[in-house]
């Protein structure tokens, strides 16, 4: 199919200055990406330059046909690593005609936190650690398992290398290279402890760009598993039983937290999480109850714990900032089908805003 | 096949200045595309230096045995996608011996209205979405001047292309299980992933593959079925919305040869609970672009209503076994128009309600209309025609 990749691959930036810009957005369910084309006529860098757009939110489950248009409003530009040139991916959020954030618009809200000058003064940082499934297309049973079978129990996956250990490294390398290709902050990537199972982290990324990021690097990554044919799963808990479940844990820091004592600064956010926990845990993601039982390295989802080191926390503290008196902390509670606009606004609105 | 790649590819500019020419036109279905191919001395950039050609009408079901010969007339040029370098795709419309048009050719009726003075004043825009969003943001780019083109005189259209991808041999939507049927809509419409998204190499070879031959495509998109894709054309200049549409068809068909699979073009392909495939066709002109454009905006659907039957009768085979009522359509016999309302025969954009002038969206065109025919008409009824 030479031709074919010849046409795909075509360089146009010989024949024309067009560029073509793939505007991206989150559908009715508030997890699944959409996404089309436009040509634009040259190549474009500020993404307050590039023209707002609609689509019919009837076919997204986000209005009814009879008054179906969406305004989606480009907020961060990325380099297309499929398209290459100059070609672009574009996120979006999205708008009824009136100028309101549709409800299942998280960023405009997010945006709104992170502009309060409290939060801009404490210039917070994060680091998202995606945990995700492959599962192989018609059946929906991760990738290197047998069919109407298991593979041998949890032990030899993690980070592991060998065809009878890791399952789908390509798509894993190929999605690291077109993140970063792409301007993403992307920092790393292992193997995760269920076979079939991985995680990339992106970070460190300040504000509203943690989220825009995490959600270009899910759909980059969706748009590789398509290629593949295989199927990517966000749920928390793809197979119930004795095997981990899959998380989104954010890494988080202030600047205060980042200076000299910090240490004390990130014990009194902690607490500050402690007494919203109930709240947060409605915000981490559907399904985390599956997830979140205590064992799999996970603490119980009603209770709040905390602990230098400990995998089994609610929130982890890394022994490096217990011994500078300074640095950051994992919250281990969101789900792999979180929301990041809403985690991170929402440590951010509880660790720096919030009194209790 | 590493042998047969590099000739396919071989770049002969070194060797010769000689270039081979496509000519592509319409077979005798109205719908079926024809094209053979030729060795011109040297490269060619006006279609009025081209040389007329003929055909076998006799195999295309254009003419009798005893009188075979059809003549062919190139009309617009574009640059060959497939074999590069300065080869060329030639559009051309059907003439007999004697200089007329033969039935199926469309394209020289189409040319007549749109040199009717009275519709070159008018500056018919088939304009695109696109231009009416970037007037309003002011986007500020000097290619994109709707005003340069408003002084150029010329018609724009902007046409949506609906079509279904089939596995070859099972003529059964690609992605599709064997036998049976993919979950419900909802997912695909603009999708991504293994399990919503059916075939995009075809969809972005596409889309790179007009922009390289000059086709004026502005964008694409996965649809509400699975397996069925968009593309957009425009904005064109007037007679050459049919022609960058039949080429961008063209190059689609060919594409999708070397894929392996079948493209279709059929209005309601799968029944039940199924979208059909449309053409939807954006229009606008110069009085409706204008301070006071809405009224003129509506005066002129209100003629399209009353010429609705014509209207349908001439947007596309099997049409009335996809506008139903349901699944983002208006049932045929009944004229319907609405702003933002996607149930609707014509639809309003709420930009252009807003701002009290722009263009309006016929959403009656089945996926296999001839867009000569449609765009000529449209042009006609709400220029030319008066109720009498």
């Amino acid at each position: 199919m030479s031709l074919l990749s010849d046409l795909v691959n075509l360089d146009l930036s010989s024949s024309t200055e067009k560029i073509i810009a793939e505007y991206i957005w989150i559908g009715g369910s508030g997890v699944d990406l959409r996404s089309k084309a436009r040509t634009l006529p040259g190549p474009e860098s500020d993404p307050s330059k590039l023209p707002k757009w609609n689509y019919d939110g009837s076919s997204t489950n986000q209005a009814p046909g009879e008054d179906s248009e969406i305004i989606i409003y480009p907020q961060a530009i990325y380099k297309d690593p499929f398209r290459r040139g100059n070609n672009i991916l574009v996120m979006c959020d999205a708008y009824t005609p009136q100028g309101d954030p549709i409800p299942t618009n998280k960023r405009h809200n997010a945006a709104k936190i992170f502009s309060h000058s409290d939060v801009i003064a404490e210039e917070p940082w994060f680091g998202i650690e995606q945990e995700y499934t492959l599962l192989q297309k018609d059946v929906k049973w991760p990738i290197g398992w047998p069919i109407g079978g298991y593979p041998g129990p949890q032990g030899p996956y993690y980070c592991g290398t060998g065809a009878d250990k890791a399952f789908g490294r390509d798509i894993v390398d190929a999605h690291y290279k077109a993140c970063l290709y792409a301007g993403i902050n992307i920092c790393g990537t292992n193997g995760e402890v269920m076979p079939g199972q991985w995680e990339f982290q992106v970070g460190p990324s300040e504000g509203i760009a943690a989220g825009d990021q995490v959600w270009v690097a899910r759909y980059i990554l969706e748009r590789i598993t398509e290629i593949a044919g295989v199927v990517l799963s966000f749920d928390p808990k793809p197979i119930p039983g004795d095997w981990n479940g899959a998380g989104a844990h954010t890494n988080y820091s202030t600047k205060s937290m980042r200076s000299d004592g910090g240490f004390d600064v990130i014990r009194k956010a902690i607490g500050k999480l402690e007494k919203r926990h109930k709240e947060h845990m409605a915000a981490y993601g559907e399904g985390n109850e599956r997830r979140l039982t205590g064992k799999h390295e996970t603490a119980d989802m009603n209770n709040f714990k905390w602990g230098v080191a400990n995998r089994g926390a609610s929130v982890r503290v890394g022994r490096e900032t217990e011994k500078a008196n300074k640095g950051y902390f994992e919250d281990r509670r969101p789900s792999s089908n979180m929301d990041p606009y809403v985690v991170t606004s929402m440590i951010a609105e509880t660790t720096i805003i919030w009194q209790p | 096949m590493a042998l047969l790649t590099d000739l396919l590819n071989l770049d002969l500019s070194s060797l010769t200045d000689k270039i081979i020419a496509e000519y592509i036109w319409i077979g005798g279905s109205g719908m079926d595309l024809r094209s053979k191919a030729r060795t011109l001395s040297g490269p060619v950039s006006d279609p009025s230096e081209l040389p007329k050609w003929n055909y076998d009408g006799s195999s295309t079901g254009q003419a009798p045995g005893e009188d075979s010969e059809v003549i062919l007339y190139p009309q617009a040029i574009f640059k060959d996608p497939f074999r590069r370098g300065n080869h060329i795709l030639v559009m051309c419309d059907a003439y007999t011996p004697a200089g007329e048009p033969i039935p199926t050719n469309k394209r020289a009726a189409a040319a007549k209205i749109f040199s009717n003075p009275e519709v070159e004043k008018e500056v018919t825009w088939y304009i695109y979405i696109l231009f009416n969003f970037a007037h309003q943001f002011s986007l500020k780019t000097a290619t994109f001047q709707p005003n340069f083109l408003n002084n150029l005189g010329v018609d724009r259209y902007g046409i949506e292309q609906e079509y279904t991808l089939l596995k070859k041999d099972v003529h059964w939507p690609l992605g599709w299980p064997q036998g049976g049927f993919p979950g419900p809509q909802g997912p695909y419409y603009c999708g991504i992933g293994a399990d919503k998204a059916f075939g995009r190499d075809i969809v972005d070879a596409h889309y790179k593959a007009c922009l390289y031959a000059g086709v004026n495509i502005s964008g694409i998109n996965g649809e509400v079925m699975p397996g069925q894709w968009e593309f957009q054309v425009g904005p064109s200049v007037g007679i050459s919305a049919g022609d960058e549409l039949w080429v961008a068809r063209y190059i689609l068909e060919r594409i999708t040869e070397i894929y392996g699979v079948v493209v279709s073009f059929d209005p309601k392909p799968i029944p039940g609970d199924w979208n059909g495939a449309g053409a939807h066709t954006n229009y606008s002109t110069k009085s409706m672009r204008e301070e006071g454009g809405y009224e003129i905006i509506k005066k002129a659907i209100e003629k399209m209503g009353l010429r609705h039957k014509e209207h349908i009768a001439a947007y596309g085979e099997g049409n009335e076994r996809r506008l139903t009522g349901r699944h983002e359509t208006a049932d045929i016999n009944t004229f319907l128009w609405g702003v933002a309302n996607r149930g609707a025969s014509i639809r309003v954009g709420r930009d252009t309600e807003k701002e009290g002038k722009g263009y309006f969206e016929d959403r009656r065109p089945a996926s296999n209309m001839d867009p000569y025919v449609v765009t000529s008409m449209i042009a006609e009824t709400t220029i030319l025609w008066n109720k009498s």
